[in-house]
């Protein structure tokens, strides 16, 4: 008979094993999916490994994916962490989306010195601003964040199509004649792109190293500060911290501002490295919010971990973009997060418990 | 579906009643699957992905077999598994209910398996060899006022009345009902009275996801009967958040069904009727995810006050020997 046994100690080497674990337990549930639905594994594998990781080419369109990945599973990691669940990041990511363009619009005759710091500082006040709409409500009237942070996901969404499809608005491009029958956005001009970094044949996009320097300063902030203790008692043990005196309010609207922020900048980088323009079928067509969520907790809302993570899973999301089709069916991606998902939350039980091959004996079942 | 006939029954009010009672009989199904799982003590944020799974496979299981009773069978043995993952993640291995219920919701829904299934099986863009229609008597379903509202209805609509009244009695008035409550009120003193916490969680858990299943399915068999990816468009949160609406009572979720019905057929109506032209389609697309925000508030700070039905052990897992 199996039994589960609380673990009096965690082995360290555990914490590395069953994120790993997890993933060859979901890629083997996913080998027999495909083998169901008569599609090849091992090709769908192998062509999954080729364009996400191997060759020059496919790792710089596996750094492109991931970039979006970093700043959406830092959103998710930095309220989870106080159990604090923002499935915005979605709609955040948008709004950011919007305001960094506006800015880089605005300040584009400025330099790049000027315009990529405006971008970014906008893209993350747009993004505190709507994540403080579930945290408001939440910190006063205790209305449960999950559900209002997701509607929102689909308001920003409308929002962001009708800037561009539906309004003369200040993003829209209505320069030319095709531009008012095939509404699109004004493009951004020269300064407000961001520049790319060059490390050997790779390129990074200037938003992954923003990405990269905004989870080492969440990293210093979470286990460094004062700030970050308290957010993490408070996600621990809720009526410890207001025992301590600890102020959970303030905390609630911090953090998910600090969230909200981090999903904004993951938006301004859309505009500023990639689209160089307000782009809603691109942005809402991603699902980049909530693959943010599966990154989060696969990383264990660890911020260097969620940089890793979103780099495997950044490499996933690109090998769907461009394998579509017989050997890559659609849906594959999602599937494959979820499956990834699902056996790291049932490795946690290998890491808070034992489980124990005992003899079934007449004692246990009486203790039963 | 609504007659083009002149008169009462040709109303706004009329018809946005009758968009009501046909947008809201998804929600209805999706949020009493997810009330029985709530009460005995699980919190499943997957509603989204077993509807779309319940949406997909339905579709399937009637340009399979073309039969609606089997497709409504198959939707809700669909929508039942997704929900049995769920219930192993967060039952036997005790993980975090929240973090499973958004995985099934991402593993499920769209982009994923249900994504997925639509592609495998070839069922995207064909029209529907069968779908749920109106029944009753032409009499009947002209008559003014209520012909339309509540004759002019598949019969969904009318199981989903029966669905009402079963769990309602079920929860108040059987043996077993009072026990899901017990679970999911103090499930370590329903354990002590010799209840099988364990069995009582999988088994709400799973009927949970088969009435969602089913709900997904009225999108794909009888509102727009065909499969699109994402078709249910939101409305699995919507159900959670109805759930809350109602204060896990199964009557008051029929209400909040219809209400937050006629938040998701407005937009349709008035844009199909060029009402308020003027203003922007999205605004009313927002419409019913605004108004759940609203809603939610409105309920939040009167439950906070009263505390009105929550089960007291929801979204915790239950170990034995740690209580």
């Amino acid at each position: 008979m199996i039994r589960i046994e609380r673990r009096l100690t965690q082995p360290r080497w555990l914490t590395f094993a069953v994120p790993v674990g997890s993933i060859v337990v979901a890629f083997g549930v996913m080998t027999l999916v495909l083998l169901v639905t008569h599609h090849r594994p091992g090709h769908t594998f192998v062509r999954l490994f080729d364009s996400g990781f191997s060759g020059t080419a496919s790792l710089n369109a596996t750094l492109v994916s991931a970039t979006p990945l970093i700043f959406t599973g830092l959103c998710a990691a930095v309220a989870f962490r106080m159990q604090l669940f923002n499935i915005g990041g979605e709609g955040q990511l948008y709004v950011g989306a919007i305001t960094g363009a506006a800015a880089g619009i605005a300040l584009g005759n400025h330099s790049g010195w000027v315009s990529i710091p405006a971008m970014i500082a906008a893209g993350a006040i747009g993004g505190a601003a709507f994540a403080l709409i579930p945290a408001l409500l939440r910190a006063f009237l205790s209305t449960n964040e999950i559900i209002t942070s997701l509607m929102l996901n689909y308001v920003g969404a409308l929002v962001v199509n009708y800037l561009i499809f539906d309004s003369l608005s200040y993003w829209r491009d209505t320069s030319s004649a095709t531009a008012k029958v095939f509404p699109q956005g004004k493009n951004l001009p020269a300064a407000a792109n961001w520049p790319v970094a060059h490390v050997g044949s790779l390129v990074l996009p200037f938003g992954l190293l923003v990405g990269v320097v905004a989870a080492a300063l969440i990293w210093i902030l979470y286990s460094r500060t004062r700030f970050g203790f308290e957010v993490q008692v408070i996600g621990d043990s809720p009526r410890a911290a207001s025992y301590a005196g600890m102020r959970t309010r303030r905390k609630i609207l911090a953090v998910m501002a600090l969230s909200g922020a981090i999903a904004g900048i993951g938006g301004a980088s859309q505009d500023g490295d990639f689209r160089h323009t307000l782009d809603p079928r691109g942005l809402t067509a991603s699902g980049y919010g909530y693959a943010g969520i599966v990154i989060a907790a696969l990383a264990r809302y660890n911020p260097f971990a969620v940089c890793l993570v979103a780099f495997l899973l950044g490499g996933l999301q690109n090998a769907g973009y461009t394998l579509q089709g017989a050997d890559f069916p659609s849906g594959l991606v999602g599937v494959m997060q979820g499956l990834i998902l699902f056996c790291a939350l049932g490795g946690e039980l290998l890491v808070r418990y034992r489980i124990a091959l005992a003899r079934r004996t007449r004692t246990s079942e009486v203790a039963a | 579906m609504i007659l083009a006939a002149g008169g009462i029954n040709n109303s706004i009010l009329v018809v946005v009643l009758a968009s009501a009672v046909v947008y809201g009989t998804p929600l209805l199904y999706a949020a009493l699957g997810e009330l029985l799982a709530e009460r005995s003590g699980v919190l499943n944020l997957g509603v989204e992905g077993m509807m779309l799974v319940g949406a997909v496979m339905g579709f399937w299981g009637v340009q399979r077999t073309g039969s609606l009773g089997l497709a409504i069978v198959i939707a809700a043995v669909a929508g039942g598994s997704m929900a049995l993952i769920h219930a192993f993640l967060v039952v036997t291995l005790r993980a975090n209910q929240i973090v499973s219920g958004l995985a099934l919701t991402i593993f499920a829904g769209a982009g994923g398996l249900s994504s997925y299934l639509g592609n495998d099986l070839n069922i995207a863009d064909q029209p529907a060899k069968h779908a749920f229609s109106a029944f009753l008597p032409r009499g009947w379903q002209s008559a003014d006022v209520v012909g339309p509202i509540f004759f002019n209805q598949s019969v969904l609509v009318y199981a989903s009345w029966v669905c009402v009244a079963l769990v309602g009695l079920y929860l108040a008035r059987t043996r077993p009902g009072l026990n899901v409550r017990a679970v999911g009120e103090s499930p370590a003193a329903a354990d002590a009275m010799g209840i099988n916490v364990v069995r009582y969680r999988y088994v709400h858990t799973i009927v949970g996801g088969m009435f969602a299943g089913v709900g997904g399915a009225c999108f794909s068999l009888s509102i727009t009967p065909q499969w699109v990816d994402g078709l249910t468009s939101g409305a699995g949160w919507i159900a959670i958040a109805l759930v809350i609406f109602a204060f896990w009572r199964p009557t008051l979720c029929l209400v909040g069904a219809y209400l937050f019905g006629a938040f998701s057929g407005i937009p349709f109506t008035f844009q199909a009727r060029g009402i308020l032209s003027g203003v922007p389609p999205e605004l009313f697309q927002a419409l019913p995810y605004l108004m759940t925000v609203i809603v939610l508030v409105l309920v939040s700070t009167a439950g906070a006050r009263r505390r009105l039905g929550a089960p007291a052990s929801l979204g915790t897992p239950y170990v034995r020997e740690e209580r």
